[in-house]
């Protein structure tokens, strides 16, 4: 009992030197002086909580983590997944209709970070590998768009497939003499890429726009056809042509089902590689590679292909993400795009595509309706990351892996 | 136990040396076709960094290997393995959260239709190709008599079932050379006999030729032509079974051991 | 007389003081992945609030106290060192400690979610907003060569370099003669091995968090003083610089990461001034990129052969 007090007590002091200089001595200007406005209750009752929380700590772990282990949620089979993944295409169908202007648009987000998802699910749940700097794809992909368009005059059509590629290469290039690194080194340098990226964007300031980016960036059309109230010189636009009358809600739904497409057809590809043989290179090469190597198969270029390939889907969802905003700029690229697409991917458990997308659902939608909070957002976003990591690394909803199963 | 004379692996004074540590000095020897070839010495003679400088898993710092003529020192370990030389490991090295059929499958990574666009409409020649890996693990999954547990994970497996696994996976390759690194470590009497009765098969019906690390005595001596012995990096005598066993240099390497 | 030696030795002395800051924080990176093999992603925020630390400290001190200037500096340093002792401590039991034996990826996404948190802690408690560090330390050492170029060595810039190698020295004589270096020495050598010798792994690990954050809390304070401003986000650009100097110098090793901190320093402020200033931060990520392509293991370090 006493030794308990004790760690209770040490931990409680420590607590409080942590909360002192942040919360409990806040530096604040008084004019043209600064004050230290001493906030002593924050530190004293973030004192007391830490020291109760240890002294209940051992009657907790009984009552109630070990239950936790009775109560966790049996792994989910395949008709299960099937099953969920058939129903969340069909609410995905039905969405625009029953919803309004704001649900949809964002709706058309969370289909992005699904995308973006898939393609870093891939990278990290499939081939195992740690990869920081998956925005720097992303961004490749939106400022294809956003530079074809600035100096080319292109739209979206020619620039999507484009987007793809281009991210796809700067995946090849920078994959191949990277890839051999070991784990913690992979995840600095491809940080350092997507920061490099990043720098150039914001440097290259004749070319891409510098800081302010590149705006007007237009919405896709259809078939030829602009989506808008009126058409610029000479063109008809969609709704002249139909006879229908312009409603600022089409755009929208014509936005959200085109990215429904591209999201089920990125759903589609995942799920295919993962049944074939390059999946199971991906997965037996993050299990061992040395075995693999043993039996021929070639590591880098095993990875390579994971990096490749996840980078094209970061490039679509790049392009996707260039015309729902119009604008692109450097800022919207940075790291913390690379951990928030990396949380969607722990969470949903690594190498589950229906996870996946649960997580792209709720790390998109929470934030949206927790406006208010905007400021604790990103508090809680590395707390939940931290205590998911501590307490359920596996993410929130296991699947069983796809297995392949011998045919009597 | 008829020896063509052919050779296939040939070892020409192999030395690996880890910056002050020399573990393997002047290692030379022969492996003919369809020959068991066994290769044993006290702990720390060297064995597996031979196995390892052979594999492609390090670069020698000196000496010459040859497969079927072709040199192989310092080549990467997959470009060794797709030349037909593979090995399995001391510590079994399966792909444990795949299925055993899976590990057979990935197996034939070298061999199957890898083509991405292919597999992904599912198309004739991929269906087929799957077909033809899933019916050739089929094959091996009988012969090692584990299809009872083919769609179960690897890691589940109990522990001699994960070395007859192991092996199946390098058998699928369709390899020339087979490098056992231990393969009776840990087996049961019993497993030991169905051991040296598969070795002995996938000699005389599968046209490999088997390069052997063990110190398990009893099966050294059943099914090896020849035998190296090693220690300290340093080859001591290389010669038949019997010979090697009575070698006066070899019991006083050996002092204490059976 | 030709300007381009006044101007190398400013831009020399500018590049080991911006070195001396790279040491400090590399040296946290370097123990921590010399004895558990993990990269404390957030050790680049321990370094912010150890600058924070610093600058509550002097204002409650406050800055017209009448007390001897270095005895307030000593001041600053002792308490923000305390403090960030305490956040190190506690961020490694909270967020490593836990996940010890998992697989690579596990503790590594929890390193990243600690260094948001922490950004946004100081964020929401202090601002997210640049914040003024009065300028304590004022003056500077002036050199003329001929009647064109002054090299200009501010005192708080000296004062970095200095405190630097005492501490550096003072590190380097800890680590070899005491019995918690010799302990840390044989964690980071074999740390299976050295519990099992009765080594109190856990209470080493915590020391070699503890000593991180404290050389990085002062290297935070010290440049706060130089540089006169600081916001909660100066964490991650220092941090990936850092971690670049402790794999450039050889990740395992102290004395790597005090070379890699000063060869990174002198290489950003010498591309800095002759390549452009823009690109100076891409130096860093292209030098990282470098060095774990060519020569992974560092300048100093061992060449590691992987067990097969």
């Amino acid at each position: 009992m006493f030794s308990r007090v004790k760690t209770a007590l040490f931990a409680a002091i420590i607590a409080g030197v942590i909360i002192a200089p942040v919360f409990g001595l806040q530096i604040t200007r008084v004019g043209m002086a600064t004050t230290i406005v001493p906030e002593w209750n924050m530190i004293f009752r973030g004192m007391a909580i830490v020291f109760v929380f240890h002294l209940i700590r051992p009657y907790l772990a009984k009552f109630i983590f070990k239950p936790k282990a009775k109560f966790t949620a049996p792994v989910m089979g395949d008709k299960g997944r099937k099953a969920l993944t058939f129903l969340l295409i069909a609410i995905a169908l039905i969405w625009p209709f029953f919803s309004g202007r704001s649900q949809v648009d964002i709706a058309t987000l969370v289909l992005i970070y699904v995308m973006l998802g898939l393609g870093l699910n891939i990278v990290v749940g499939y081939a195992g590998l740690l990869d920081l700097g998956f925005v720097g794809f992303y961004a490749v992909g939106a400022y294809t768009y956003a530079l074809m368009y600035h100096w080319l005059g292109l739209g979206f059509w020619w620039a999507l497939p484009c987007a793809g590629i281009m991210a796809g290469i700067f995946g090849y290039i920078l994959g191949f003499p990277v890839l051999r690194l070991r784990g913690d080194y992979l995840a600095i340098v491809t940080l350092g890429f997507g920061e490099i990226i990043r720098l150039l964007l914001i440097n290259l300031y004749d070319f891409t726009g510098g800081p302010d980016g590149i705006s007007g960036i237009p919405k896709p059309t259809v078939f030829g056809f602009p989506m808008a109230r009126r058409a610029p010189e000479g063109e008809t636009t969609f709704h002249d042509l139909m006879g229908w009358s312009f409603n600022n809600q089409d755009v929208v739904i014509y936005l959200y089902m085109l990215a429904l497409v591209l999201a089920l057809i990125t759903l589609f590809v995942s799920n295919r590689l993962i049944r074939m043989p390059v999946g199971r290179a991906w997965e037996a090469l993050r299990e061992d590679e040395i075995a693999c190597r043993s039996l021929g198969l070639n590591p880098t270029g095993i990875k390579l292909s994971a990096f490749t390939i996840g980078a094209t889907f970061a490039g679509f969802g790049g392009a996707f993400f260039a015309a729902r905003q119009g604008i692109v700029n450097p800022e919207s690229f940075g790291f913390i795009e690379s951990a928030l697409i990396l949380a969607i991917v722990v969470l949903g458990g690594m190498g589950s595509q229906i996870g996946v997308i649960l997580a792209a659902i709720l790390l998109t939608v929470v934030p949206e309706i927790a406006r208010g909070f905007a400021e604790y957002r990103m508090l809680v976003f590395g707390l939940v990351m931290v205590l998911m990591m501590v307490w359920r690394p596996q993410g929130l909803m296991p699947v069983k892996r796809p297995t392949v199963e011998l045919k009597a | 136990m008829s020896q063509s004379a052919k050779t296939l692996l040939e070892v020409s004074n192999l030395t690996m040396r880890f910056g002050g540590l020399l573990a393997v000095d002047g290692v030379s020897f022969e492996l003919h076709d369809k020959e068991v070839f066994a290769i044993i010495g006290p702990n720390g003679a060297g064995k597996t960094t031979v196995f390892n400088c052979i594999g492609g898993f390090y670069r020698p710092t000196g000496g010459s290997i040859r497969l079927d003529g072709e040199s192989i020192e310092g080549k990467a370990s997959h470009v060794v393995a797709r030349k037909g030389l593979v090995r399995t490991f001391q510590n079994v090295r399966l792909f444990k959260q795949l299925t055993v059929l899976e590990n057979l499958l990935v197996a034939q990574h070298s061999l199957i239709n890898t083509s991405l666009f292919s597999g992904l409409f599912k198309s004739r020649a991929y269906r087929q190709s799957e077909e033809q890996a899933q019916a050739r693990a089929a094959h091996w999954l009988d012969l090692l008599h584990l299809r009872e547990f083919a769609n179960r994970e690897a890691g589940n497996l109990a522990y001699g079932l994960q070395r007859r696994l192991e092996i199946a996976r390098c058998m699928i390759t369709d390899p020339r050379v087979l490098m056992l690194d231990e393969p009776a470590a840990g087996l049961n009497p019993q497993e030991k006999r169905d051991l040296q009765v598969l070795i002995d098969l996938l000699r005389r019906d599968y046209n490999v030729a088997v390069l052997l690390i063990e110190h398990d005595m009893s099966l050294v001596m059943g099914i090896s032509d020849r035998v190296l012995v090693m220690e300290h990096g340093c080859p001591i005598v290389t010669g038949l079974p019997a010979e090697v066993q009575r070698d006066p240099r070899v019991i006083k390497a050996y002092l204490g051991e059976e | 007389m030709s300007d381009l030696l006044p101007q190398l030795i400013q831009q020399f002395f500018n590049g080991l003081s911006l070195g001396a800051i790279y040491a400090l924080i590399a040296i946290g990176y370097t123990m921590v992945y010399g004895i558990i093999g993990m990269i404390n992603f957030a050790h680049g925020e321990i370094y912010m609030i150890g600058a924070y630390a610093g600058l509550v400290t002097l204002s409650v001190i406050g800055v017209s106290s009448g007390l001897p200037l270095a005895l307030v500096i000593l001041i600053m340093l002792l308490v923000a060192a305390a403090i960030t002792a305490a956040y190190g401590y506690a961020v490694e039991k909270i967020a490593y400690a836990p996940l010890r034996g998992s697989p690579r990826l596990v503790p590594l996404i929890s390193a990243i979610g600690m260094s948001i948190f922490l950004q946004n802690w100081v964020a929401i408690g202090q601002g997210a907003r640049d914040m003024a560090v009065p300028a304590l330390v004022t003056g500077a050492v002036q050199i003329p060569f001929g009647d064109a170029f002054v090299v200009n060595a501010p005192y708080s810039r000296i004062m970095i370099i200095v405190v630097t190698v005492v501490l550096m020295v003072a590190l380097s004589f800890y680590i070899k003669y005491s019995r918690m270096g010799r302990a840390s020495r044989a964690c980071s050598q074999d740390l299976r091995m050295a519990n099992l010798l009765g080594i109190d792994t856990s209470r080493v690990i915590s020391f070699t968090f503890v000593i991180g954050a404290m050389l990085a809390a002062v290297g935070g304070v010290l440049i706060a003083l130089a540089i006169g401003k600081l916001n909660p986000y100066i964490g991650f650009l220092a941090g990936i610089k850092a971690f670049t100097a402790a794999v450039l110098g050889g990740i395992g090793s102290i004395p790597g990461a005090m070379l890699g901190g000063v060869l990174l320093g002198l290489a950003e402020t010498f591309a800095a001034a002759y390549i452009s200033s823009q690109y100076k931060d891409i130096v860093a990520f292209g030098l990282l990129v470098l060095i774990l392509l060519f020569r992974p293991t560092g300048l100093l370090g061992k060449p590691e052969v992987q067990k097969v």
